[in-house]
C-alpha cells in the first residue's frame, strides 16, 4: 500500500474528501519527521516508537580497495515495533512451543485465520 | 550496516516524545472544520489502517518518510545465552521500517 492508497482509505472510512486524508497523512508524517530532525522521540501506542541515533564521524576502509574513507557523522532514524502490533504481524502465537508447558493461550483460540479480516461478527451463523 | 558508534541516544538528551496527542492537536489546529475528537478519531483511523495492511503481511510505502515493510523469517536453531542449550527459533512474520533517503538527509541537513 503506498501514500495514496492510504489516503483513499482514510478518506472512505473517515468520511472525509481525499484532498482532507492527503492533509492529515502528510500533517502527521511531516510532524515525525520534524520531531525526528530534532531528536526527539516518537511514541505511538498500539503502534510503535521511533528514535534517532547520533554516530560520530570515522575513518573506515573499502574491504575490496583497501581504500581509506571518511564517513562523516550521521543520524538515522530506527523503528521499534509496539508489542501489539508485533504480535498481529507475525503468525499467531498458538503454533508456537518453546518449550513451554501447555497453558493455554488467553481465551481465543479460534481466530487464527482472521489475519486478513477486519472485522468479524457473522461467525456463528452456521446452517 | 550499522557503521561507526552510537553516541548519544537522543531521547535520552532532549527528553521530549512525541506521541498521539501531538498528531491530534495539528490535525485539530491545521485542518479546519474538524472537533477535537474527530481529530483524534481521524488519527486513530489512519493507524489503525496502516496496521491493517501490516497485519495482512503487506507492505506500507509512505513516499518521503520510509517503507514498512513485513518479513518472513524462517525456523532456526539459536542458543540459550544463559544455559547454553540450543533451542528452535520458530519461523515468524516481523516488521521492519526503512527509512526514505529523504527522511535520512533530513536528519542531516
Amino acid at each position: 500500500m503506498n501514500k495514496s492508497e492510504l489516503v483513499e482509505k482514510l478518506a472512505e472510512r473517515a468520511k472525509i474528501t481525499k484532498k482532507r486524508a492527503e492533509l492529515v497523512v502528510n500533517l502527521v508524517f511531516d510532524q515525525m519527521a520534524q520531531a525526528l530532525k530534532r531528536g526527539e522521540r516518537i511514541e505511538i501506542r498500539g503502534f510503535g516508537s521511533f528514535t534517532s541515533k547520533a554516530y560520530e564521524a570515522y575513518t573506515g576502509r573499502n574491504p575490496r580497495t583497501g581504500e581509506t574513507i571518511h564517513v562523516p557523522a550521521k543520524r538515522l532514524p530506527f523503528f521499534k515495533v509496539g508489542k501489539e502490533l508485533k504480535e498481529r504481524v507475525d503468525y499467531p502465537q498458538v503454533a508456537r512451543t518453546n518449550g513451554a508447558g501447555g497453558a493455554p493461550i488467553d481465551g481465543d483460540d479460534d481466530d487464527d485465520d482472521d489475519l486478513g479480516d477486519e472485522d468479524e461478527d457473522g461467525d456463528d451463523t452456521a446452517d | 550496516m550499522a557503521d561507526g558508534t552510537p553516541t548519544n541516544f537522543s531521547s535520552e538528551v532532549e527528553g521530549k516524545t512525541l506521541t498521539k496527542a501531538d498528531f491530534v492537536e495539528s490535525v485539530y489546529s491545521r485542518i479546519g472544520g474538524l472537533s477535537r475528537r474527530d481529530s483524534a478519531e481521524i488519527v486513530d483511523m489512519l493507524f489503525e489502517a496502516i496496521k491493517e495492511t501490516l497485519s495482512r503481511g503487506e507492505a506500507v510505502k509512505i513516499s518521503g518518510f520510509g517503507n514498512f515493510v513485513v518479513r518472513d523469517k524462517k525456523a532456526r536453531v539459536g542458543r540459550n545465552p544463559q544455559t547454553g542449550r540450543d533451542i528452535e527459533i520458530s519461523a515468524r512474520r516481523v516488521l521492519t521500517f526503512k527509512p526514505s533517503q529523504v527522511l535520512k538527509d533530513q536528519l542531516n541537513g
